[in-house]
């Protein structure tokens, strides 16, 4: 705990000398929230959005709230669910993370859209992506780069049939 | 579907001794169940639709033609409908279509693929043949205006609606590939969930 709070304070230190009067938010990664295997699909031109995958744990319950990027106009949570063969997608207002299990944001499942994109995404670039979390009624932030992989990437884990859950 | 019941009274029955003709009787409804999915008939991972009418479509393709189904007559058609802003679904389909025709061999330049929009509002013909060749050169793009599209989908019983998310719109629709033979028949529908080489497995069904 103590070597948490040194972190935080550390991290908060360094907030406030880079961005000196602007809002700062906590560190996200400070209070156990992990991202891992961020990655977003590439687009041919003029395609204008796509999803953004990851892996998220939370040592304690905690809840994606938003997300941002400069790479897009607008970006939306959204769930996908197949129901009698037919894909839904909605938009979701969160993602509750409970505590120490991670959460999979994947093809078949949770994903990040990215919509309006500025540019198109060619594989191997870097999408700056700003997360942001709710825990504990702290708001939380955590800025990842997520990789561009090619339209053919599969789902995480395997291809098609690692959705059988669906 | 009429088994439990003629199971439930041959259990009743049972303690007193067998009747021969019943027995006779039960037997030959066990050979018919067992000779109705027997070897004779090839069991697919996929949706047997052969006795369903075959779908058509009036769309044209990404240069632009005229494009029905007995376009493609003469070699399988792989036919799935989709937008290029999905982010999850398409792709996935559109890849395991790429493994496919790998697993295929050399029996891949008989299978033709088709993807028909079903966002022609935003999938303009550019667009879509940036998007299906991404996957593979061969792959055809098919789009038409809302009424074509509409009919098309009526046709082979596709189901697509948009829907409205906070900044912009995105579509559900029917994630199931369709299977149509050399002859233009409606065979098989692909589900979503199955893996490239069970897709294959009933692919060489209809090749």
């Amino acid at each position: 705990m103590k070597k948490i709070a040194i972190k935080s304070l550390a991290a908060a230190a360094f907030a406030f000398c880079a961005l000196a009067g602007a809002n700062h938010v906590a560190l996200a990664q400070d209070a156990g929230i992990k991202v891992d295997d961020a990655w977003v699909r590439a687009t041919v031109p003029s395609q204008h959005a796509t999803g953004v995958f990851m892996r998220l744990t939370s040592n304690a319950a905690g809840r994606l709230v938003g997300v941002e990027s400069q790479a897009a106009k607008h970006v939306e949570i959204h769930e996908m669910a197949m129901q009698d063969n037919v894909m839904k997608m909605r938009q979701v207002p969160g993602i509750d993370l409970p505590a120490g299990q991670p959460v999979e944001l994947k093809p078949g499942g949770y994903h990040v859209m990215l919509l309006g994109l500025k540019a198109p995404l060619n594989v191997g670039d870097k999408v700056p992506v700003t997360l942001k979390f709710e825990q504990g009624g702290k708001l939380l932030e955590q800025r990842v780069e997520a990789e561009v992989r090619g339209l053919t990437a599969p789902a995480h884990g395997g291809g098609a049939a690692a959705n059988h859950k669906h | 579907m009429h088994s439990p019941l003629p199971r439930a009274r041959f259990g009743a029955t049972h303690s007193h001794a067998p009747d021969p003709r019943r027995r006779l009787l039960l037997s030959s409804i066990a050979l018919l169940a067992l000779t109705g999915c027997g070897p004779d008939a090839p069991k697919l991972h996929g949706m047997d639709l052969s006795g369903m009418p075959s779908g058509d479509f009036q769309l044209q393709d990404t240069d632009g033609r005229e494009r029905k189904l007995a376009d493609y007559a003469g070699q399988p058609v792989m036919l799935f409908f989709g937008f290029t802003q999905c982010p999850d679904i398409c792709p996935t389909a559109l890849t395991r279509a790429v493994e496919i025709k790998t697993l295929l061999g050399a029996d891949a330049s008989k299978l033709r693929v088709l993807f028909i929009t079903v966002d022609p509002e935003r999938d303009t013909p550019e667009i879509l043949r940036a998007y299906t060749q991404a996957f593979d050169p061969d792959f055809v793009g098919l789009r038409g205006n809302a009424e074509q599209t509409r009919a098309a989908a009526q046709s082979f019983k596709v189901f697509y609606q948009k829907v409205a998310t906070g900044s912009s719109y995105t579509m559900d629709h029917t994630a199931l590939t369709y299977v149509i033979d050399a002859n233009g028949k409606l065979r098989i529908a692909l589900r979503h969930q199955q893996s490239a080489q069970e897709c294959v497995d009933d692919l060489r069904t209809v090749l």
